[in-house]
């Protein structure tokens, strides 16, 4: 019995395993957007990013629905060790650049209409977003290739910061007051966006000043990790822009602002209203599965390499994504990111669907979630008083 | 004494200060600190500590 469930463990591991390539044909939808308003002659099509993240995948996502399995321990291992999972994340870039370069060279090219070239900014923006998820799974690891691509990765996207404050910052102070990129119950995203995108960038800055303080060394010094992230940027949009015209600038500035609101939107699903406690210390809790929503959509999971298995990922922030895995004591969003991001887009929706799962997983006790501190009275009366009525 | 250091959120252990609140005596070396212990900002493993150059 347990060494047949053994075997569906690891057969459902690897069941995903040629699946994972399709992050990087995700990286491809800007060009089969242009692919199929070049086809049709209908420049709608240039719009099939936006349809497919907003509309076909929350579909599939209902459709093929979820898969809970995890790998088998002593499995795991050989399944982090096996470079085919790494080769799967590097081989986005390749496919982002080029489609970047393609992108520009359109735009330059002045031959668009105005539906056309909203349709492709919109669907550069996506892919720049996703550009973040990948640079988020590469940015975790030790070895310094992957370090590198990670940056590489947020330069069209204009976010080199994040590979900083993520690990420095947010993942030392996920689900705490302190975390810029944690929503907090009763926060819509609309409120959050601003103070994640500045509270993470002043972050990411004083990070590394402190770092380098140091070491003697001024906040300008070269070896400013987002000093160096930015100018990767500045020398690609400069060296596209040179190339492409000066019509190229406003659409990488654009798609680059689209690409960090989604990425963000995501921050605000991950950790809604989650909490860690201070100990009698006076230090954080260690984060724990229950301090981050999971989501085991299968659609979603394959396009994001596994980003929703969030639970586990911000407990064992070094597990790689083929390895991480599904726990029945964390929080569970009722569809993948890409519904969820609609969801948020729609505050009162969000509230709905969200707010009483929040209490649902605090067992009714309010005070032991993340509270929005303009809202926590009204939350807590709300559902201190329900949970009297019933 | 060296420390070590956290390479996802560069939370330091300092082998001289140990770590009283969770049990670990000031003076206790790396290899002596738990192997299940982990990162008591982020939750990496001990396996994923790196040796800082001492100050």
């Amino acid at each position: 019995m347990s060494a047949t469930m053994d075997n569906n463990r690891a057969a459902a591991a690897g069941g995903k395993r040629y699946l994972w390539l399709w992050g990087a044909v995700v990286a491809l939808l800007p060009v089969i957007g242009g692919t199929l308003a070049w086809l049709t002659g209908w420049d709608a099509m240039w719009f099939f990013a936006p349809v497919f993240l907003y509309v076909i995948v929350p579909a599939a996502d209902y459709i093929v629905g979820e898969d809970s399995s995890n790998p088998d321990e002593s499995a795991v291992q050989a399944l982090e060790q096996d470079r085919f999972y790494r080769w799967c994340t590097y081989a986005f870039i390749p496919v982002q650049y080029a489609v970047v370069v393609w992108g520009a060279w359109l735009v330059g090219g002045g031959t668009l209409s105005w539906v056309a070239l909203i349709g492709l900014t919109w669907s550069m923006g996506i892919l720049s977003g996703v550009a973040i998820n990948t640079a988020h799974e590469l940015g975790h690891k030790k070895p310094t290739i992957e370090k590198w691509l990670a940056r590489i990765a947020l330069a069209p996207v204009a976010y080199g910061h994040f590979y900083v404050e993520h690990n420095k910052g947010h993942h030392r102070r996920v689900a705490t007051p302190e975390d810029p990129a944690s929503a907090r119950m009763g926060e819509t995203l609309y409120q959050f966006m601003p103070r994640t995108v500045l509270g993470s960038l002043a972050s990411a800055w004083e990070i590394e000043k402190t770092r380098l303080a140091r070491q003697g060394k001024s906040v300008w010094h070269p070896e400013n990790e987002n000093l160096q992230s930015w100018s990767m940027t500045v020398l690609l949009f400069g060296a596209l822009t040179a190339a492409f015209g000066w019509a190229v600038l406003p659409f990488l500035l654009i798609q680059a602002a689209i690409g960090a609101s989604l990425l963000e939107t995501v921050n605000y699903i991950e950790h809604y209203g989650l909490l860690r406690h201070k100990t009698a210390e006076g230090r954080y809790e260690r984060c724990q599965p229950r301090h981050s929503w999971n989501n085991n959509h299968i659609v979603t999971n394959v396009l994001l390499y596994h980003l929703q298995r969030h639970s586990d990922h911000h407990a064992h922030p070094t597990r790689r994504y083929q390895a991480l895995r599904h726990f029945e004591e964390a929080p569970q969003l009722p569809t993948g990111y890409a519904g969820m991001i609609v969801l948020a887009a729609i505050p009162p929706l969000w509230f709905r669907v969200m707010d009483p799962k929040v209490v649902a997983h605090h067992e009714g006790d309010l005070r032991q979630a993340h509270l929005h501190p303009a809202k926590a009275d009204s939350l807590l009366d709300r559902y201190t008083a329900s949970a009297a009525a019933t | 004494m060296k420390k070590w250091q956290c390479i996802v959120c560069g939370f330091e252990y300092d082998e001289a200060a140990g770590m009283p609140d969770e049990g670990i005596e000031p003076g206790t070396k790396w290899d002596d600190v738990p192997d299940d212990w982990t990162c008591p900002d982020c939750g990496a493993p001990k396996a994923d500590f790196e040796m800082m150059e001492v100050d």
